[in-house]
């Protein structure tokens, strides 16, 4: 693979930032967009523009082809079925707070288990709460171990006959670990629970099949697998979607309506109420193309690369600790813990030497309380950035040693 | 490696050195005058202890807590110049240092400031302005519950 080519689809890493090349770590927070889905968002608006699936004219055949054909486009990027289970929600905590709401609200009540693991992002834990109080089901969670892996006598134990809905981060965006998806699916399936995966750092940096995994449901995030930002996917199987009622009230998603009452559509537009965001899901199929032609293993090799080089490097940095898997698989991502410089100082420091990462909780407090540190600096990559990247941060960290203490 | 002015400007030694030996850190036993500050985005927290003379000045603050180098050094530099003063005085000092950090018009009182005019090189970073006022938040919150 010619890398060095791939990194210059993208316009926005050609630039200067406080006088130093842009060296951009904060992909698991946004990933950076190649030109060909800049492209298709002008192209849509500059040609194609007009609401999709009502009007008879030309526009709105465009538009609705190119909005339908992204849909086709989603489905058989993560395996689905039909690409009827692929519905478009703004992003990940959209459509867990869809699933928590329509299928959840039908289908818990008080003893019930709805079980996480206490390395969720709060987007895979806030909802499920909400939806405990609602129902009066109970809300559990398998801990971490000391090596950033569930604990797995606490999976034997926790994921019985009671558990009605397992929800889990197939990649974890704080300690880069990837959670054992197929097998926590079949251990979920054999007991009867329905599982959600959370595919916000796996979905567009490794393949990611529904069928292969065997979950119910899966959310994926635009935005971060180089698509805009305010779109992403719900996959739900379809035996589930159609049983589940609406949940946003609105015009795309009814048959028909009364001042009494109204039908509705099945899915997915059943759970679309309202006009889409169709740029958004025109420039989602765009980067699909755009991955799938780079190639989902390759993308995985090179993310792999980096980040293994990136913890043998850090780990010689003194006074680091690094989260997560020390060796292995890990996501494309490396947080980790300075003893003489708080993240957000860190973080400004590189910012100084125009490297771009996250200093903070990450939306993941429960996890920062159960490794005891206020907050980590998180590294995270994409298949745009370099070996050279990842020297220019390991200088900048001995660096900031230096200055801190 | 070279250093930006505007960084060496925002840690300058006598902050480093504020971040890392904190001065007035610790809990005041009650009864006591107290307040919890944090920002919830970045998970920094501090807690202000306080206690009032019969005259009503500060007679003695301490702070508890974590956070980055701006925060700790603000904190710890509070305390050090609150100390002895009227409420009045600190809402005045309050009110400078915002001021100061966010490069919002001069200071009614430079000189009462001190060395906590060395925090001015943050205007430069504006998302760190609720890093320096995280201590000073808590404090204002102490003094309300007297009131």
């Amino acid at each position: 693979m010619d890398w060095h080519r791939i990194r210059s689809d993208f316009p926005i890493l050609d630039q200067q930032v406080n006088g130093h090349p842009l060296v951009y770590l904060d992909s698991a927070a946004s990933s950076q967009k190649p030109r060909a889905v800049i492209n298709a968002l002008s192209h849509y608006y500059e040609r194609d523009n007009a609401n999709v699936h009502r009007a008879l004219h030309e526009l709105s055949a465009r538009a609705t082809d190119a909005f339908e054909g992204a849909r086709k486009k989603a489905a058989r990027f993560i395996g689905a079925a039909s690409e009827d289970e692929i519905i478009f929600t703004r992003g990940c905590t959209e459509g867990i707070n869809l699933v928590a709401n329509s299928w959840g609200g039908q289908n818990l009540k008080p003893g019930d288990v709805i079980l996480v693991t206490g390395m969720e992002h709060h987007s895979n834990l806030v909802p499920w709460q909400l939806l405990a109080q609602r129902t009066g089901a109970t809300l559990k969670h398998i801990p971490v171990l000391e090596d950033g892996t569930l604990d797995p006598a606490a999976i034997e134990s926790l994921l019985n006959e009671q558990v009605k809905l397992f929800a889990f981060v197939h990649i974890s965006n704080s300690l880069g670990t990837i959670n054992p998806a197929r097998e926590l699916c079949a251990k979920a399936k054999a007991v009867g629970a329905v599982t959600l995966l959370d595919g916000a750092q796996s979905v567009g940096h490794l393949p990611v099949n529904v069928a292969e995994l065997g979950c119910d449901f899966l959310v994926f995030s635009g935005h971060k697998m180089c698509a805009p930002t305010g779109i992403g996917v719900l996959y739900g199987r379809m035996a589930l979607l159609e049983k589940m009622p609406p949940w946003h009230g609105g015009g795309e998603m009814i048959l028909s309506v009364t001042l009494e009452g109204s039908t509705y559509k099945p899915p997915p537009h059943r759970f679309e109420a309202g006009t889409p965001d169709i740029a958004g899901v025109i420039g989602l199929g765009a980067a699909i193309d755009y991955l799938e032609a780079i190639g989902l293993e390759n993308i995985h090799r090179h993310d792999h690369n980096l980040s293994n080089y990136a913890v043998q490097c850090m780990s010689e940095v003194p006074g680091i600790r690094i989260l997560g898997p020390q060796s292995g698989q890990r996501g494309s991502l490396v947080a980790f813990h300075l003893d003489y410089a708080h993240p957000h100082d860190l973080v400004e420091f590189a910012n100084s030497h125009g490297i771009a990462m996250r200093g903070g909780h990450h939306c993941t407090q429960p996890l920062m309380k159960r490794f005891k540190v206020p907050g980590t600096t998180r590294a995270s990559f994409y298949f745009y950035n370099t070996i050279e990247e990842i020297n220019r941060l390991v200088e900048v960290l001995h660096a900031a040693r230096k200055f801190f203490t | 490696m070279p250093l930006s002015d505007e960084l060496r400007d925002l840690y300058q030694q006598v902050i480093l050195d504020h971040s890392k030996n904190p001065r007035n850190r610790g809990e005041i036993p009650p009864p006591c005058l107290h307040a919890h500050g944090d920002n919830p985005s970045c998970g920094d927290e501090i807690d202000v202890w306080l206690r009032l003379a019969e005259n009503g000045h500060i007679e003695e603050l301490k702070f508890t807590g974590q956070g980055c180098a701006i925060s700790q050094a603000s904190a710890s530099m509070m305390t050090q110049k609150i100390k002895g003063k009227s409420r009045e005085q600190a809402a005045i000092m309050r009110e400078d240092f915002r001021r100061i950090v966010m490069g919002d018009g001069a200071p009614q009182d430079e000189d009462a400031l001190g060395e906590l005019i060395l925090l001015e090189g943050v205007q430069k970073f504006p998302q760190r302005v609720k890093c320096a006022m995280l201590a000073w938040r808590a404090l204002e919150q102490a003094l309300e519950e007297k009131s």
